[in-house]
């Protein structure tokens, strides 16, 4: 299958950066990012620089593949990341838009990879539950219900990669935020911090991310499907604390 | 390089007080004095991160480092099926005892027996902390944890969330981290990779670590380092690690006099989604829980190998593991179950694509779980698993049986360390999957992540303190020439990868043909003449890499080609290490098949006698002859037999 590429690059955050064409021809079984592997060993051969891009576990987890694919951040198969999509999922289209995730809060490195520390800070403002090595109690001392054992769990499946803020027209990261609120506070180890969602929420307005209005492009992209019913969640938890 | 005294420091007495005793014994820094020791530690998986965020806590300074844009982006992150924990609360007789002595047959006999009873001992802590930082571990109804039998145990043991519980594990270890990031006890670097280590007077004190983004090389200087940097599986090319996994750190501490032990212990997982093209990148594993539930089978005859699966009739097939180990079926341990599908594979009865002509593929069918079970009840243990299978294979796990085959996983083998996980380097620590300790020649399933929050959590923060406590803390704000030195030779080799004489192949040409020598030579099978063959091989290559290899792009900014060659370059020393190890061990055990020492019905010929030792290997200088310094393995509690899964 030969397809046209139109990527974007971009030397540094200073320069202004364009889409480039390439073309380029694989097979179906290829992956996207081996696509994008493929192309760049023809760039070193023909003494041209290889394209940036972000890439680690390859199975859909790490979190750190990050491409919007023809204006949908992850491509089009639903409900996994960059690097799960395959050239087959793409048979019936010939050319290809490959761009980096866009938000002011992201600012771009080189190429397709970005910056996501603003992520890092927001954890760091309380996305964790306090507890001293060692310290911890017997883990079956206290009882927790199945059903909200589970829920926290679906929540927990963020991997950060940020395609809500990708996708949403505010760049926000409300779903990030509220996955992690919904996770932590909702487990009875975690709602000794009220106000964990407080914090949470003024470290995302700092980081220049914007607000929620609803849109709900977050949900659609999210490689690990999180609802924003976890919005919801926080917003309760947000209000029960003030 | 001097000689020296391999000295393991295990402890004496019995062995259910040796850690309580031995850590009494051990020294501590009062409170008021930890800020003034800097403590660096380079790589923030599960080991790396638990580490740090315990050092933080505890007061000292701590500095670390990862080559990911986070640390929650460590490939711990990818271990799905589960932690062991010897809680004993299915009341099935676990024990810490029998969580130790399963471990230490698993290794085949060939790990310490202090380091593993004190693993097992800490398990169950690591389960009351991981809990109290909010891992949504798996309940059942009554709200109390659940536990499954997995990896070659007869108990059910092993905690999991769903199929993330390497996630689930590092995103506390990363929230217990950030937490301390944000307290100021710890200075973290993401896109950040060590070059090199920095040696004061024999030990190590600090490290030269390049800015991806910036191409900047810098020395920083520390009380202690440590090293929790992971396994060499992608030496492989192709393996399950993440693409970035690495051994540049622990190999470049080794060309600094840190013993390598075992390096040719590499772990070959039975159940990964089979190779399908020449473009591939790696190998997606399929955890080890779904053979709880799915049957592992090939066709009987050879000539069914072209049918679909559906149209091979019951009794044509064979359900090889479940006739050859009765008593274990499809749960024996990995090294057991990857030889089995090999020889099937070799017999000819493989199915599913061919790579170079030989169809590398058995089934795992559910077809029968689903029947007893339901689809929903199959859904709910493994439908992530079902789905990324799905989304690789395109095909419908559901209704046609999965194809697996056997892939490079994990690595036993690593920094050869003390019962206090410090190095043969004063000074130097290694966790997690970085060094050798506890899982001799095989490793079994979930112990990785117990393993690496054990060292993590539990004993490199004792053991840590426990050296600096018998240290001046070093003026860093001082001008050391030794860093300077350091700093000077990491410039030198990467403007030498840069500027190859007669550029012309990619890295990655040269690491896929790497990768295909040391399968061959080191991986299922392992042979004399094949080993021999395969050293002058990796030689020659190596040899024509330093010549030929291509990098374009500068060293002043982000350039993921030179990094990537940077690794190779260590890949390819390491690989010769690996055939030396392998062809110097004449007996097999657990993951090391040599055909020479198989029994007739296919099993691995220990030879205690004259290989009961742990291989720690000493860089002379010259690669091609390092010098073997054996520790010996007593083994006072537990008595070597042949394993037996029948």
């Amino acid at each position: 299958m030969i397809y046209k590429l139109h990527i974007w690059r971009q030397k540094n955050d200073q320069s202004a950066g364009q889409f480039e064409l390439y073309e380029i021809d694989v097979s179906e079984d290829t992956s996207f990012l081996e696509m994008l592997d493929a192309l760049n060993e023809q760039l070193i051969e023909n003494d041209q620089e290889a394209i940036a891009f972000d890439f680690d576990c390859r199975e859909g987890i790490c979190g750190s593949c990050n491409l919007v694919i023809n204006g949908t951040p992850h491509g089009k198969h639903r409900g996994t990341t960059t690097c799960q999509q395959y050239m087959r999922d793409y048979a019936d289209e010939q050319e290809l838009w490959i761009e980096p995730w866009r938000a002011t809060a992201f600012p771009i490195i080189k190429d397709l990879i970005v910056d996501r520390t603003a992520f890092e800070k927001i954890i760091q403002a309380g996305g964790y539950i306090e507890i001293r090595t060692g310290s911890a109690i017997e883990a079956n001392t206290i009882a927790i219900e199945k059903e909200v054992s589970d829920e926290a769990f679906d929540s927990a499946t963020c991997i950060g990669c940020a395609a809500c803020v990708a996708a949403c027209p505010n760049a926000s990261a409300t779903l990030f935020v509220a996955a992690k609120v919904s996770h932590l506070s909702t487990l009875p180890q975690g709602q000794m911090d009220k106000k964990r969602a407080e914090k949470l929420l003024a470290e995302m307005d700092e980081q220049g991310f914007g607000g929620c209005s609803n849109y709900r492009e977050c949900e659609r992209v999210c490689p690990k499907e999180i609802s924003v019913s976890t919005i919801t969640t926080m917003n309760k938890l947000l209000y029960q604390s003030q | 390089m001097t000689d020296f005294e391999l000295d393991s420091r295990t402890p004496k007495g019995s062995l259910e007080n040796r850690w309580t005793q031995y850590k009494f014994d051990l020294k501590i820094v009062s409170p008021a004095n930890r800020k003034k020791y800097k403590v660096i530690i380079v790589g923030t998986g599960l080991a790396g991160a638990a580490a740090a965020a315990s050092l933080g806590e505890m007061g000292y300074n701590v500095e670390t480092f990862c080559f990911q844009d986070s640390p929650r982006r460590a490939h711990s992150i990818a271990a799905q099926g589960g932690i062991n924990a010897a809680k004993n609360y299915q009341n099935d007789g676990d024990s810490v005892w029998r969580l130790f002595y399963d471990t230490i047959k698993g290794g085949d006999y060939r790990a310490r027996e202090s380091n593993v009873y004190r693993l097992a001992e800490l398990s169950t802590s690591i389960i009351d902390q991981a809990v109290a930082q909010g891992v949504p571990f798996a309940r059942e109804y009554s709200g109390y944890l659940a536990n499954r039998s997995f990896g070659g145990a007869q108990v059910s043991r092993t905690f999991y969330a769903r199929g993330q519980t390497g996630q689930q594990l590092l995103i506390g270890a990363y929230q217990a981290m950030s937490k301390q990031i944000a307290e100021g006890s710890i200075n973290h670097h993401s896109r950040c990779e060590m070059q090199d280590l920095i040696m004061i007077d024999g030990k190590a004190k600090g490290i030269v670590s390049r800015d991806l983004v910036t191409g900047k090389l810098e020395s920083h200087i520390a009380d202690v380092v440590v090293l929790c940097t992971g396994g060499y599986g992608n030496v492989f090319y192709l393996s399950t690690n993440a693409k970035g996994c690495n051994a540049s750190a622990a190999w470049r501490a080794h060309k600094q006099g840190a013993l390598f032990a075992n390096p040719s212990f590499t772990q070959i997982h039975p159940t990964c989604i089979p190779q399908h093209g020449e473009l591939q990148s790696k190998l997606t594993l399929m955890s080890e829980s779904l053979r709880n539930d799915g049957r592992i089978w090939a066709p009987k005859n050879k000539e069914d190998c072209e049918k679909a699966p559906e149209e091979i009739a019951e009794q044509d097939r064979d359900y090889f593991l479940e006739r050859m180990y009765p008593a274990f079926g499809n749960l024996v341990p990995r090294d057991i179950a990857s030889r089995a599908v090999k020889l099937i594979c070799d017999d000819g009865r493989g199915v599913g694509h061919a790579i170079d002509g030989k169809k590398l593929g058995v089934y795992l069918d559910f077809a029968n779980a689903i029947e007893v079970h339901g689809l929903d009840a199959i859904r709910e243990k493994y439908g992530n698993l079902f789905d990324m299978y799905q989304h690789i294979a395109a095909e419908d796990p559901y209704t046609t049986p999965m194809r697996i085959y056997p892939a490079v996983h994990y690595t036993m083998g690593g920094l050869w360390v003390d019962y206090n996980l410090m190095t043969s380097i004063d000074g130097l620590f290694a966790g997690g999957e970085a060094n050798f300790s506890d899982h001799g020649a095989n490793r079994l399933g979930a112990s990785a992540l117990m393993q690496g929050l054990a060292d993590g959590y539990f004993i490199l923060p004792t053991t840590v303190s426990d050296y600096l406590a018998q240290q001046k803390p070093l003026d860093t704000s001082k001008h050391y020439p030794e860093a300077e030195q350091a700093l000077q030779q990491c410039e030198d080799k990467i403007h030498k990868l840069m500027n190859a004489e007669d550029p012309q192949k990619t890295p990655d040409e040269f690491h896929r043909k790497l990768g295909q020598i040391i399968w061959n030579a080191c991986g299922m099978a392992r042979e004399k003449n094949m080993l021999e063959k395969s050293i002058k091989e990796i030689k020659a290559l190596r040899d024509q890499f330093w010549q030929q290899v291509k990098i374009t792009g500068g060293t002043d900014t982000l350039n993921q080609t030179l990094e990537r060659a940077g690794r190779i370059a260590d890949f390819f020393e390491l690989a010769e290490l690996m055939c030396i190890d392998a062809l110097t061990r004449e007996e097999s055990c657990g993951c090391h098949a040599r055909e020479e020492h198989i029994t007739d019905d296919g099993e691995a010929q220990r030879h205690d006698e004259d290989f009961s030792y742990v291989a720690a290997w000493q860089y002379s200088g010259n690669l091609s002859v390092p010098v073997l310094y054996k520790e010996e393995l007593d083994f006072e509690f537990v008595r070597p037999t042949t394993r037996n899964y029948r």
